[in-house]
């Protein structure tokens, strides 16, 4: 068993790593905004996307004051209800969290751990940033459109969503959508090559594929899923986009608008649901693969224990990555679709759980036998687990064909992938930028109310999504401005609305804790020095701390081992960093 | 050690939660408790799995939590452990996918002696369409919509004469009788949604879609709309009515036939035209 890391280590010979050209910055511009250096191209890729979370989080209060308090409101009326939730969605997957987890710490993370000076293509990088702070002006310029932004649901279903039933839909707001997702996949393709290379072309002497800490597999699979995802979304974007403002019919069948028979005729609305959520889907695992990598590390390092099963937790990243484009249409059982395409789906679907309960098993079991340090990041972490664990679990009902029948499109669907693609990576985030942040700025975010925000966001965010499963069992569908009379529905739903609400408020105010302890932190925070964690992986053995321009000084460091040796028997400390030498063989140390 | 603790008491939460909750599924009133039955069997294989991870990871913090002195073991892989954990995993998968598939191929299975029923959705209303006497529903078109033909019936087609229009009215079925639900849209998606049957389907313009059901018990149920139409979707309802064989007829006999509506539509028409005479 203890073999395997060693025979990994075998003596690599250190050599000179030639240099790469870097572009040395002239002025404060160059070196702060229009910056080629992944680190600084990251942290404006994370301020941007929690700026726009932010809009998304707001928009959330409203949606819930809504659905807690009906009719109580009287500036939410149905079209901007259908408004707040469609931009809601739309800003959390795409704009928040893809861009956070790969624009941002992926350009962070990336070059440091894989012992680069940066990205490959540094310019490219800083235009990638540049597109996407476009996509994002444009979506959210769309609130200021006259007819406000779309309402079409996240999902963007044609016809509606460019009929004028529906809010934006013959207005500003469907148009603005898809050129912001347009902007969007340019920019993230742009970053997404970089990243590909980089993991491939840029890693420094010694650090084998299989000696990639957890966090660069997941951000690279991940890329690598969304450069073969994102097309599918482009085209279908600019598809109902000739479709909305040339007046082609790829997604519109012949149809009566308003009462009188539409221009449009012979195209098929499922085409654009094949193409969504041929998208849609890996976009789950594109977020999800990227939260899975960096989780291992924060279990790994803060249970001082090595991430059990890594060659396994290597290939279940890659079998899901692999698998989950071939489970698209599960997102379609009740969509009208060919109905024995049932059959396979449901199958690719629930074979998918075999290499992701394997990930959480091999989570649980590092933490066994460890030597568990309850950190904000570790806390985060097995927040992430629990939630993770719970929506994982609902997506076996929803996956299996004949069960989600009843369930699609209720309330049950809403808290499922809120729990697992929500509330989980968004853990995983938080928990990340606890473990982060002391390298980003030199000092250690405050710990106390690090602990506050923990407790308040992870219960809260159970308290919200555990029981409205039930309320999805018992039938209320999903986007609905008001459930209205209907008698299925008993008084009690109502109050457990009204709860959801008061406890999705209070979490969303708990944020605003976190917000002030990343700002007094900044100035007040104290200091870390370069691996306040006693982590192995190289991004702590920077020469400074933030890493200067150029990330290791004058030379490459080189890698002798896995990223997981912690608590090795017979070592003086219970970590040794990727970049230490072994000891000869005979000598007291490492060596088996 | 209070996060084991709190991690132990999300977990018995979580369980108690599920024993008392008022919500649950809402008394099912078609042929389709097998689809219950499927919900039942993941319950109880993913309640199982959602214990033993949880319990176990609460074991762990509380028995491995740092204190001074303690130093984590060092086991890399163990290939034995992760082989079984992934053989049990299999086995709890399929026997939640074997189920699901069998009722599944129940489900795209329609009865033969299925009478048919059309539903058609539009901005923001239900229409059905029952077969006359001969059994068939007549084709249909969108582009022959219009005031005095709503469901867009071909008017020279010979089956469409006798079906029965129902247009913004409450559909009535019939008690035991498997019936097939065709579903139509002249515009967006809708999806016809009666949580009582536990079967749905969506509604696409430009396509006809079904499922299957057998009523099981009477009573009156509230159709929705599940799959989101613009700005009155949560508006868009309806009634269907499930009775005896004596009332249901005594209602059919009270509908009016696609020949009857137009004929009398064309009838008012012209008594417009000509003034009244």
């Amino acid at each position: 068993m203890v073999d395997i890391p060693y025979e990994a280590i075998a003596d690599v010979p250190p050599a000179e790593v030639p240099d790469v050209e870097l572009y040395h910055p002239k002025s404060w511009v160059t070196k702060y905004v229009f910056s080629q250096d992944a680190k600084v191209i990251a942290v404006q890729y994370a301020l941007t996307a929690s700026a726009i979370g932010l809009v998304a989080l707001v928009l959330s209060w409203m949606m819930r004051l809504q659905l807690g308090f009906p009719g109580t409101f009287s500036f939410i009326d149905p079209n901007q209800y259908l408004q707040f939730i469609t931009m809601h969605g739309m800003i959390m997957v795409i704009f928040l969290l893809t861009a956070l987890f790969l624009g941002g710490f992926g350009n962070y993370l990336i070059p440091l751990m894989v012992g680069a000076r940066d990205m490959v293509f540094p310019y490219v990088n800083m235009l990638s940033y540049w597109v996407y702070l476009l996509a994002v002006l444009v979506l959210g310029s769309s609130f200021f459109a006259p007819g406000g932004p779309t309402g079409a649901g996240w999902t963007l279903y044609p016809p509606q969503a460019i009929l004028s039933g529906t809010p934006g839909g013959r207005d500003w707001g469907i148009i603005l959508m898809l050129v912001s997702l347009i902007l969007f996949i340019i920019g993230f393709t742009m970053g997404g090559l970089n990243y590909v290379v980089t993991v491939l072309q840029a890693r420094t002497r010694g650090m084998t594929l299989m000696r990639l800490p957890l966090t660069v597999w997941g951000i690279f699979t991940a890329t690598i899923m969304a450069l073969l995802a994102f097309p599918a979304l482009f085209v279908a974007s600019v598809m109902m986009l000739f479709d909305r403002a040339l007046g082609t019919s790829f997604f519109m069948p012949t149809l009566i608008e308003m009462g009188s028979l539409s221009k449009y005729g012979g195209g098929s609305p499922l085409l654009f649901q094949h193409l969504f959520w041929f998208f849609g889907h890996p976009e789950v695992y594109i977020v999800a693969l990227p939260a899975f990598g960096i989780v291992s590390d924060l279990i790994s390092t803060h249970a001082r224990k090595n991430i059990f099963g890594y060659r396994m937790m290597v290939w279940a990243i890659v079998a899901i990555g692999a698998l989950s484009f071939v489970v698209w249409a599960h997102h379609m059982y009740v969509s009208g679709m060919y109905p024995y395409f049932g059959f396979f789906f449901a199958t690719t679907t629930l074979i998918i759980a075999i290499p992701t309960a394997i990930k959480v098993y091999n989570w649980v079991l590092t933490l066994w036998r460890g030597d568990i340090h309850l950190t904000v990041p570790m806390l985060f972490a097995l927040g992430f687990i629990i939630t993770f664990v719970n929506g994982g679990l609902t997506g076996l009902f929803l996956g299996n064909v004949v069960v989600d029948v009843p369930l699609s499109a209720t309330m049950f669907v809403v808290a499922h992938f809120h729990m697992v693609m929500g509330v989980a990576p968004i853990l995983v985030v938080l928990g990340a930028i606890y473990h982060w942040y002391p390298k980003v700025t030199g000092r250690m975010l405050n710990e106390v109310l690090g602990k506050f925000h923990f407790w308040v966001t992870f219960l809260g965010a159970y308290m919200i999504f555990f029981p409205m499963h039930y309320l999805g069992l018992l039938g209320i569908p999903r986007r609905y401005y008001a459930l209205g009379d209907a008698a299925f529905i008993p008084p009690s739903a109502h109050t457990l609305n009204a709860f959801i609400s008061v406890v999705a408020l209070t979490v969303g105010v708990a944020q605003m804790v976190f917000l002030f302890n990343l700002v007094w932190s900044l100035f007040r925070g104290k200091p870390s020095g370069g691996n306040p964690w006693r982590a192995t992986t190289l991004e702590w053995q920077t020469p400074e701390t933030p890493p200067g321009h150029g990330n290791w000084g004058k030379d490459l460091p080189v890698v002798y081992r896995w990223a997981y040796d912690y608590s090795v028997p017979g070592a003086k400390e219970d970590f040794i960093p990727q970049n230490q030498p072994p000891v000869p063989r005979g000598a007291h140390g490492a060596g088996p | 050690m209070a996060v084991a603790l709190i991690l132990l008491l999300i977990l018995i939460g979580s369980v108690v939660f599920h024993l008392l909750s008022p919500w649950w599924l809402t008394p099912i009133a078609t042929n389709w408790s097998y689809i219950d039955g499927t919900v039942y069997i993941t319950f109880w294989i993913t309640g199982a799995a959602f214990f033993a991870v949880v319990a176990f990871m609460a074991y762990c913090v509380f028995h491995f939590h740092h204190k001074e002195g303690r130093q984590a073991a060092y086991n890399p892989e163990n290939k034995k452990l992760e082989w079984w954990l992934s053989v049990g995993t299999g086995i709890g998968v399929a026997g939640m996918l074997a189920p699901g598939l069998v009722v599944w191929h129940q489900f795209v299975t329609v009865p033969a002696d299925a009478t048919e029923v059309e539903v058609m959705g539009q901005q923001w209303q239900w229409s059905f369409r029952l077969q006359g006497k001969d059994g068939r529903l007549g084709t249909t078109d969108v582009r022959n919509i219009s005031p005095d033909n709503p469901m867009g019936l071909n008017r020279d087609d010979p089956y469409g004469q006798d079906d029965v229009v129902i247009e913004n009215g409450d559909l009535h079925l019939l008690l035991g009788k498997p019936v097939k639900i065709l579903l139509r849209s002249v515009d967006v998606l809708h999806d016809f949604y009666v949580p009582e049957f536990r079967a749905k389907m969506d509604l696409v313009p430009g396509m006809v879609t079904y499922f299957w059901i057998k009523p099981i018990r009477t009573g009156t149920f509230d159709v929705l709309c599940s799959q989101l139409c613009g700005a009155a979707h949560a508006d868009m309802r309806a009634k269907v009515i499930v009775e005896e064989e004596s009332e249901y007829h005594a209602w059919l006999e009270k509908q009016k036939t696609f020949a009857e509506l137009s004929g009398r539509k064309a009838v008012v028409r012209a008594t417009y035209k000509s003034g009244g005479e």
